[in-house]
């Protein structure tokens, strides 16, 4: 079984890695990454299936169907029919399971509408299987044949590949308000961010095969109340399978390392989080960032306002039964900090999750005026940097500044050709040391760029550390997270002195060609000709 | 040279080929005269002996650019008697040596930067050495600087105390062939250059670490040193026991530790220190934790160990012993200035220790008799006694070094009991070059006629305040020891200008003191002067009998006159302004001589260019104008006041009991 998953696995990576690409030809130029990518998810997956216990999934799952509802059969030959062809569906058909396990418990979920959505899909699906059949036959005929061709017929399947995968998820969504949330936020795949959506897939690929122990897991516990969140009930799946997989995390969560279930997940919306302010006034609108200022405000409205009750801080309901304690996830799918992410780790209070969702999935848009170079996305971060930069005195002649002699002088012991920069108001009356000013100049461009890519093709390029640097990285999956920068280009990087925040390390690939591959390839990420 | 010359006419002359003519002057140098006069010869002499020398030593840095043109091949240039060196001048080396400059010592100049530097090294890409000690003004920037010097292998940088883990980062990144590295007394530097610079320079044979701030932190880097022969940690008051304890290797290769005013150092840290050190062969362990049977035990695995300095350590019998137990024997044993040296210890050290070349036991006062025997049976082929101060060494001790000890060659008897017997035994020691009789109050000419007769190599002679010697000593001396270089007679009261009339006949004569001899006049300065031409330091205080009749002829004969004290001497103004004409001198102490006027001074001053150190008394700072004194200054010299009471001389046999009572109380 293994060894016919694996290649059918590849091929599901490969096709995914197009389907989501087909919505944006300008990144084209990121595929050969993708792929690589995509191996890696195989990979992973194959992982998975060596577990014996994940093995017993497929099978496990199949009893469960028939005790649901007939109308599952149809959803069920799906992945039959196939299988042989694109794995995707497959592991779509564990996600659509899922819903229809999540379905099952739900009394309002119309079924006929179900099987309405499930037999278009199918028709869908088979047409798309005839269209890929022709294009196998093409290709055994006619070799050479334009790239255009291609290309065109590339966009054709994976335009039918995404709408058959957003119908199906939008399916399975439909029947959870919980779940629709997280279509929302699977939904951009579709727009602008077409390679994020790649890291959606592979949690999705978990997911399904989470989501067949879940099913297991669910029969035994089948009285879960309707009205019990999505978010406990994934917690709930999340333990169980901690439980089979207990020889794969050893580590567990890192952090305060609250056993999961222990506590109560919260996740804000992006709006909510990205908000000036939190409270408002009832009467006039206005936003405060603090309920006390909120109180204070309030007096102005009335009299009624003004009694020590009204402005008295609300009571915590806490006296009467025991708080469940509070933990918050991030919006933001694939984030390790989601609560859907396999190593998931809560954030404590919400003020973490604002300034863990801007700092990570944010523009830095806060510029220091001191120095013009570094950026900020929380403006408490660049408000602290204020205050010493400029002081971070210890320079090396690559640019890198240090707020400690001692790891200036790590750094320069580590790499070859770096010296420590005397200061500018040393050096006055010298020529001036010409290496010096080019040096600084490189690193504002390089700067830039990487701060430039880091938006879009951060994920491609922490992926490529990943592959790279298969011992360095810890967790692999972690290194998955979309957008997180700092992940991706720190793995196995441990013992480099850090600057406080960030100057983009890819700055290095420019600087000491050859002395740290890793990072060249990093950087050679805005450049076209490298990848191609 | 001078006699073939004037046997063989200048055309014959003509005929030698440039190779001889580099093979003569390869022999020619001992006297800086001789190759002068070489090149006076003739123009083509005078054309081989520029294109033959290698080294400089200019004397002023506004002549650089024509003696440079003049030695095209020069590669070594010492700067230590240019006080003044510019940025200006450093560039004006650079441009006329270009690559064949290989060595530079500015460890005396002043007034340069790091663009001078710069300069040079990035003209003169074949420099190997560089000096920048005493470079109390260079700062990172030169460090910075000297880092382009890719091909350096010896570096000084010795008192340059604002240079910080910064430039040392910059060197140790740039001259990765560093040997040698000296950062004494540079206090800016830290775990942190240090480490970096054992990390980036694996060439490093030796290492010069004393007096920095340094801590445990560095030493694994320095440790791993493949060829790490010789390091100094004098005086690293941040290493100690607990943070030595965790080192797990010791250097392989060390030959040469210096380890001394480490007081937080004990047995342990050195143990750790050591540890696999087979190589070692000199430990020097001055001034610092006692010497213990354990310490003295945690060095016995040493297998090559051949010479060990004590000095100043607080040693117990015990120690010692256990020293004379090594199995390996030792060349070289020092223990001057050691608390608890006694008879039973350095006899059974000595007794085992038979191939001692140098015993140094200077004030091990508890000694007596019963050394000296051990020693001078056992340590026959002894070259070096140095034992002053021994006051417990009776008379009859010193026959037995002549006795038994004929290879000495470096006797320190100062401050001891010896009388004529034993000078008459020491006088076998026909090797002896460097006798001092400081302070020996038996001895008078007698003996010392028969050190004249039989030390036909005495090279140094000290008879400070040994009041019995007399002209006739001296005349014994001056007939026997043709090569004497450096004589002092200060305080041998009965010394006259007849003594002085026999030393002129030592042409190597380069050091006299004659402190406080009343009875030296000008005549006798005459003398010295016109026959001792290589005269580089005089010492005249309290000749009160010297006056310009004596400068005169001084500052004409005594071209190489570097450094004189004048102190209560009878000069004027005239004299002082004959000797400033000595181009060479750099260093004058001048106190209390009454007939010198502020306008006398300041003349002489700024006649003598090459002025580096002056001592004035105090009373001057405010006679002399402000700016003259900043003029002088600003061309490298160094003004010292000082403050004393004008003295009047007490007698010799008096200054020995109130040297005596002070030391008791």
């Amino acid at each position: 079984m293994e060894l016919r998953m694996d290649p059918k696995e590849r091929l599901c990576s490969e096709t995914w890695t197009k389907s989501s690409l087909g919505n944006n030809d300008s990144l084209k130029k990121f595929t050969p990454d993708y792929q690589s990518f995509g191996n890696y998810g195989s990979q992973q997956n194959h992982q998975k299936w060596e577990d014996p216990s994940r093995l017993d999934c497929g099978v496990r799952i199949e009893p469960s169907f028939p005790n649901g509802d007939p109308s599952s059969d149809p959803s069920s030959s799906i992945p039959c029919n196939l299988g042989d062809q694109i794995k995707i569906p497959d592991q779509l058909g564990g996600q659509m399971k899922e819903a229809f396990v999540k379905a099952t418990r739900l009394q309002d979920w119309d079924p006929r509408a179900m099987l309405t959505n499930l037999s278009f899909l199918e028709q869908k699906i088979h047409q798309l299987r005839d269209l890929v059949n022709l294009v196998i036959g093409q290709e055994n005929r006619v070799l050479g044949r334009p790239d255009e061709l291609v290309a065109q017929q590339q966009q054709l399947v994976t335009a039918d590949l995404t709408s058959i995968i957003v119908q199906l998820i939008s399916t399975a969504g439909s029947l959870l308000p919980s779940v629709k949330h997280n279509i929302s936020a699977v939904n951009p795949f579709v727009d602008q961010h077409g390679q994020l959506g790649l890291s959606d897939n592979l949690q999705l690929n978990n997911g399904g095969s989470k989501v067949s122990d879940h099913s297991d897991q669910m029969e035994l516990t089948g009285n879960s109340s309707a009205e019990q969140n999505y978010a406990d009930q994934h917690n709930l799946c999340g333990s169980s399978i901690k439980e089979n997989e207990v020889k794969d995390d050893e580590d567990g969560g890192e952090g305060e390392n609250l056993p999961p279930g222990s506590y109560e997940v919260l996740q804000l919306e992006k709006e909510e989080i990205l908000a000036p302010h939190t409270h408002f006034c009832m009467i006039c609108g206005k936003g405060f960032k603090r309920d006390a200022n909120l109180r204070m405000h309030m007096r102005g409205h009335g009299d009624e306002y003004k009694t020590p009750a009204a402005l008295a801080r609300p009571n915590k309901e806490s006296s009467s039964e025991p708080m469940l304690i509070k933990r918050y996830s991030c919006p933001y799918t694939g984030c390790k900090r989601n609560k859907d992410h396999k190593k998931f780790q809560p954030l404590k209070t919400i003020l973490c999750v604002k300034n863990h969702y801007k700092r990570t999935h944010c523009d830095k848009s806060y510029i220091c005026s001191r120095c013009n170079t570094k950026k900020f996305s929380v403006i408490a971060d660049l408000k602290t940097h204020e205050k010493h930069c400029g002081r971070d005195k210890w320079l090396c002649s690559c640019g890198t500044t240090f707020s400690r002699k001692d790891k200036l002088f790590g750094h320069i012991a580590l790499f070859q050709g770096h010296t420590p920069a005397i200061p500018l108001d040393e050096t006055k009356g010298l020529s001036g040391p010409p290496e010096l000013g080019e040096c600084n100049e490189a690193i504002n461009g390089v700067g830039r760029t990487g701060f430039n890519f880091s938006s879009i093709t951060s994920s491609e390029s922490g992926l490529q550390n990943v592959v790279d640097l298969k011992g360095g990285a810890d967790d692999p999956n972690g290194y998955f997270t979309p957008l997180n920068f700092d992940a991706c280009n720190f793995g196995g990087f441990h013992e480099f002195p850090r600057p406080p925040f960030e100057i983009p390390e890819s700055s290095f690939s420019f600087l000491i060609p050859g002395s740290c591959n890793y990072i060249r390839k990093t950087g050679g990420g805005t450049d076209d000709n490298d990848l191609d | 040279m001078k006699k073939q010359k004037s046997v063989e006419g200048s055309s014959s002359l003509v005929h030698l080929t440039e190779e001889i003519l580099f093979a003569i002057l390869d022999y020619l140098h001992g006297n800086p005269l001789d190759k002068k006069s070489f090149s006076l010869t003739c123009k083509s002499f005078k054309a081989v002996e520029s294109r033959h020398r290698k080294t400089l030593k200019p004397l002023r840095s506004e002549l650089l650019t024509t003696i440079l043109n003049r030695y095209p091949y020069v590669t070594h240039i010492d700067l230590s008697l240019c006080p003044c060196i510019t940025d200006n001048s450093l560039t004006v080396i650079s441009i006329v040596c270009k690559s064949t400059l290989r060595s530079i010592d500015l460890s005396r100049s002043r007034f340069f930067s790091h663009v001078g530097l710069s300069n040079l090294v990035m003209n003169c890409s074949s420099l190997v050495e560089v000096d920048l000690s005493n470079g109390t003004e260079l700062t990172d920037s030169a460090a910075a600087a000297i880092a382009e010097a890719k091909n350096l292998e010896r570096l000084w940088l010795a008192r340059c105390k604002l240079i910080s883990d910064i430039g040392i980062g910059c060197i140790a990144v740039g001259c990765r062939k560093l040997r040698l590295v000296s950062l004494k007394w540079c206090l800016g530097v830290s775990d942190l250059g240090v480490g970096l610079l054992a990390v980036k320079c694996k060439e490093i044979r030796s290492l010069d670490l004393s007096y920095l701030p340094i801590t445990k932190r560095c030493l694994p880097s320095i440790l791993q040193l493949q060829n790490l022969e010789d390091l100094v940690l004098v005086g690293c008051l941040g290493i100690d026991d607990d943070g030595l304890a965790t080192l797990k290797q010791g250097c392989k290769s060390l030959e040469t530790l210096d380890m001394s005013s480490c007081p937080n150092v004990g047995r342990v840290g050195l143990s750790s220190l050591i540890n696999g050190a087979q190589c070692l062969r000199q430990l020097i362990l001055a001034y610092g934790s006692p010497v213990t049977l354990a310490l003295a035990d945690s060095l016995q695995k040493l297998p090559k160990l051949q010479s060990i300095k004590l000095d100043g350590c607080l040693v117990t019998c015990c120690g010692l012993k256990a020293i004379g137990n090594w199995c390996v024997s030792l060349k070289e044993l020092s223990l001057s200035k050691c608390l608890g040296v006694t008879d039973e210890g350095l006899s059974s050290l000595v007794t085992n220790h038979k191939d001692l070349r140098k015993i140094d036991i200077t004030c091990c006062r508890k000694i007596t008799h019963v050394s000296v025997v051990n020693f001078t049976n056992s340590c026959t082929s002894l070259s070096s006694l140095r034992m002053e101060s021994c006051s417990l060494v009776p008379k009859e001790a010193f026959i037995l070094i002549g006795q038994h000890c004929h290879f000495l060659e470096e006797l320190d008897l100062t401050d001891n009991e010896i009388d004529n017997e034993g000078l008459k035994s020491i006088s076998r020691c026909s090797k002896l070059s460097s006798l001092k009789l400081g302070i020996c109050l038996n001895i008078t000419d007698e003996g010392l006629i028969h050190v004249g007769m039989c030390c036909p190599k005495l090279i140094e002679l000290d008879l400070y305040r040994s009041v019995g010697i007399t002209d006739s000593g001296i005349a014994a001396i001056a007939c026997g020891c043709h090569g004497l270089e450096m004589i002092n007679i200060a305080y041998c009261e009965k010394i006259t200008d007849s003594s002085l009339r026999s030393l002129s006949k030592c042409s190597k004569l380069n050091t006299l003191e004659s402190r406080g001899c009343p009875r030296i006049s000008s005549v006798g300065l005459v003398a010295i002067a016109v026959g001792c031409k290589q005269l580089s330091k005089l010492d005249i205080k309290k000749c009160y009998n010297i006056n310009d009749a004596g400068m005169l002829p001084l500052a004409h004969f005594s071209q190489n006159l570097r450094q004189i004290n004048l102190s209560y001497c009878s000069i004027t103004d005239v004299g002082l302004l004959a000797l400033a004409s000595i181009s060479c001198l750099q260093s004058m102490t001048i106190l209390h001589s009454r007939d010198l006027t502020p306008n006398g001074l300041a003349a002489a001053f700024l006649v003598c260019g090459g002025l580096t150190k002056v001592k004035l008394h105090a009373s001057f700072k405010t006679l002399l104008p402000q700016p003259f004194l900043e003029h002088i200054e600003s061309r490298g010299c160094v003004f010292q006041w000082r403050d004393k009471e004008f003295q009047v001389e007490v007698d010799p046999k008096g200054w020995k009991l109130q040297l005596q009572d002070t030391s008791e109380f």
